[in-house]
């Protein structure tokens, strides 16, 4: 289904503006996508994070639907203990009637999903919870001061891999998170980038009205994080896509497509960027042009090759 | 009126067998020995239909938590079981359990905590989680356990209270010995327990959102922790209440604190759950050979009931305090809180600390007559007297 901009405006927003997320932040727009992409009524958990601490502050609250915060590495734990509560109750004909159609979305940042969370997450998979789980990933501890999580590129300077005489930053590649969560089987994945918000919302549509475990992993341009203006998210969402360094795929009961510029780069019908376009306004990578770290810079572009040749052939190129 | 019917059952069917009665509508568990039995029990009753319940069979004890928690949040009656490490792994949520205010029910099957590991009984894990904000209910043996499973949610979903509660019995010297329980009937306890109170609203509420776990910084979360604080203050007047419900109700009669043979003791021995049985049969013996002994339980360790407690053992003249945890470095916890209660007494009965049974060791007859012992010396003498002894350690 298509979704047209002069109807989104007339629904009410999910999550109240006034909330203390940075300004430029795009984890607020990615709540928005998924959550205006039904009508269903919702329960959300969050994980404790930036999202979390920044639309909750006591006695204020950003969120219209229901909502539940319990700790950092169990967003997906709580989520399915909201789903059962909801066939316990059904099960004694104790639901209300206006919640027959409830969904259930789960909320989590990079850390508290690829790390943390990671066992949580995959329990929760594997029980085949009627669920939806939206990792946002901004690819480090933001909320905390910016160190390095798992979803942390090769090359990035955090507070944890700091740039030194003897460090360029970050050495390790990203945890492919999306091959691990399509290992479980569930009946959809996918990965979303906020500026195709139409990609993103028909992609939240399906998760949502999935039966059964759905995952999406949005990516989640971070302004303190990557040391970038308040404006960038759009643009280097756009980037990272082009580059080929955040593909858009979608993995339907064990089926893998590409979708958007990435199905369009797959077909030949644009090209592929350079990964340097993408990381050369962001002051996280900006070492890498200073000292002139051409090496490190190829072993960034072997990566994504790498990851985008396994993506390729996995949606049949 | 009691049943009247007995089952021959060990301490881990008969907390899944009021698991049952109880019917709750959530129930999430990770097996973990020994409560393992109490899951395995209850997984049956799930697989023949004789519950409702939505059964959640987590990846772990933190998960466990969570997921009680969360379903808690939605309004659902929410009950898991664990021991041991998996109460460690939970320790973490039990905080925010009873910080947002959830009636969840957790078994414990009381565990040696590791290292080294040890599967068998000691207070160790309920130890650790004494200062989580749940109510700490203990168990001498099954029929213990099975009544304290019933008013455990009668006590937990009382409006003035709404926390957790723990029902402790002990891991294998309980868990595993069968023994006879005479039930309450299914409607019995049906009844009983009734449907959810009102206040029992949740993320399940259509039309009127809840944000519950938001973030609380420095303006109001010292307030909220003194909600908490009263609302524990709450529980033992509750739980007075309920035990003179049930008895009014089943004939079956209990106290925060048990007094056995104390009314004309000189000397009684202070301890919780299984060992008492013990303790129990050595004052018969004892009586028997005119020893003015006696013996005292304490059913309720959170809250502690340190006036009660502190009014009981002021007249005695020498007490023992039993304790089957330790706290390194410090005091073991029923003494030194027992200690803390007896304070504002000018004139105090002479008192002595023993840690006995960790990981499971016996604490048999002989060892506890050596206790006995010791205060028909210290009675007198004060020999003893603020020591702190380890009862059978080679």
């Amino acid at each position: 289904m298509a979704f047209l901009l002069k109807d989104l405006i007339k629904k009410q927003a999910p999550l109240a503006s006034g909330h203390r997320m940075c300004a430029g932040c795009p984890a607020p727009v990615i709540v928005k996508q998924v959550l205006m992409s039904t009508d269903h009524p919702k329960v959300c958990t969050n994980a404790t994070g930036c999202l979390e601490v920044a639309t909750t502050i006591f006695p204020f609250t950003s969120w219209k639907v229901p909502w539940l915060h319990i700790a950092f590495e169990n967003s997906a734990a709580a989520v399915s203990g909201v789903e059962a509560a909801y066939h316990g109750l059904a099960n004694k004909g104790e639901l209300p009637e206006d919640m027959k159609n409830a969904k259930f979305i789960a909320f989590g940042g990079d850390g508290g999903t690829y790390d943390i969370g990671i066992q949580a997450l995959s329990g929760a998979l594997e029980r085949g919870h009627n669920m939806l789980y939206v990792c946002y990933d901004n690819e480090g501890y933001m909320n905390t001061g910016i160190q390095r999580s798992s979803a942390t590129p090769i090359g990035a300077n955090t507070t944890t891999t700091p740039v030194g005489s003897q460090s360029y930053g970050k050495r390790e590649i990203r945890k492919d998170l999306l091959s691990i969560v399509v290992a479980h089987h569930i009946p959809y994945a996918a990965t979303c980038a906020p500026h195709d918000w139409m990609d993103g919302m028909k992609k939240s549509q399906k998760a949502i009205e999935t039966e059964g475990p759905a995952f999406l992993n949005y990516f989640s341009p971070c302004i303190p994080g990557w040391k970038i203006p308040a404006d960038a998210w759009r643009k280097l969402s756009e980037l990272a896509v082009k580059t080929c360094f955040w593909p858009l795929i979608e993995v339907e009961n064990g089926k893998w497509s590409l979708t958007g510029e990435s199905k369009r780069i797959a077909d030949g019908k644009a090209e592929k960027v350079p990964a340097v376009e993408f990381m050369k306004n962001q002051g996280r990578f900006k070492h890498l042009f200073t000292q002139k770290k051409d090496d490190v810079l190829a072993l960034i572009q072997a990566d994504i090759d790498r990851s985008w040749d396994f993506y390729r052939k996995m949606a049949g190129y | 009126m009691s049943s009247g019917r007995f089952i021959a059952v060990d301490g881990a069917d008969t907390a899944a067998f009021a698991m049952k009665q109880i019917d709750p509508d959530v129930v999430a568990a990770y097996p973990i020995t020994p409560q393992t039995e109490i899951v395995m029990k209850f997984s049956e009753y799930v697989a023949n239909g004789e519950v409702k319940t939505r059964y959640v069979t987590v990846e772990s004890e933190h998960s466990a938590m969570s997921a009680c928690v969360a379903a808690a949040a939605a309004g659902a009656r929410a009950m898991t079981a664990t021991a041991a490490n998996g109460l460690a792994l939970m320790w973490e949520i039990l905080y925010i359990a009873a910080s947002y205010r959830l009636p969840i029910i957790m078994g414990v099957a009381n565990r040696a905590l590791s290292g080294p590991i040890n599967i068998h009984g000691d207070h160790s894990d309920a130890m650790g989680a004494r200062d989580s904000g749940w109510v700490q209910l203990y168990s001498e043996n099954n029929q213990e356990v099975y009544d304290n499973y019933i008013m455990a949610l009668k006590i937990a979903e009382h409006k003035d209270v709404m926390l957790p509660v723990m029902v402790n019995q002990d891991g294998f010297i309980t868990s595993h010995s069968v023994e006879n329980v005479e039930p309450l009937t299914d409607e019995q306890v049906r009844d009983y327990i009734g449907k959810k109170p009102a206040h029992f609203k949740g993320l399940l509420t259509y039309g009127k959102p809840v944000t519950i776990g938001p973030l609380d910084l420095q303006d109001y979360y010292f307030e909220h922790k003194m909600q908490q604080h009263t609302a524990m203050q709450k529980v033992l007047p509750v739980i007075k209440e309920v035990q003179e419900d049930y008895f009014k109700k089943f004939n079956r009669k209990y106290e925060i604190i048990e007094k056995y043979k104390a009314d004309d003791a000189e000397m009684v021995i202070v301890g919780m759950n299984s060992v008492m049985g013990t303790v129990k049969d050595l004052v018969d013996e004892l009586r028997e050979k005119g020893v003015k002994i006696g013996a005292i339980k304490p059913r309720v360790f959170r809250p502690f009931p340190k006036n009660e407690i502190a009014d009981i053992l002021k007249n005695f003249k020498a007490v023992a305090i039993l304790d089957r945890a330790d706290s390194f470095g410090s005091f073991a916890p029923l003494y030194a809180e027992t200690l803390a209660a007896m304070y504002k007494f000018e004139k105090r009965p002479y008192i002595r600390s023993y840690i006995h049974g960790l990981g499971g060791r016996d604490t048999t007859m002989e060892l506890l007559g050596t206790v006995a012992n010791d205060l028909i010396k210290m009675k007198d003498s004060g020999e003893g007297h603020l020591s702190e002894a380890y009862l059978g350690v080679r």
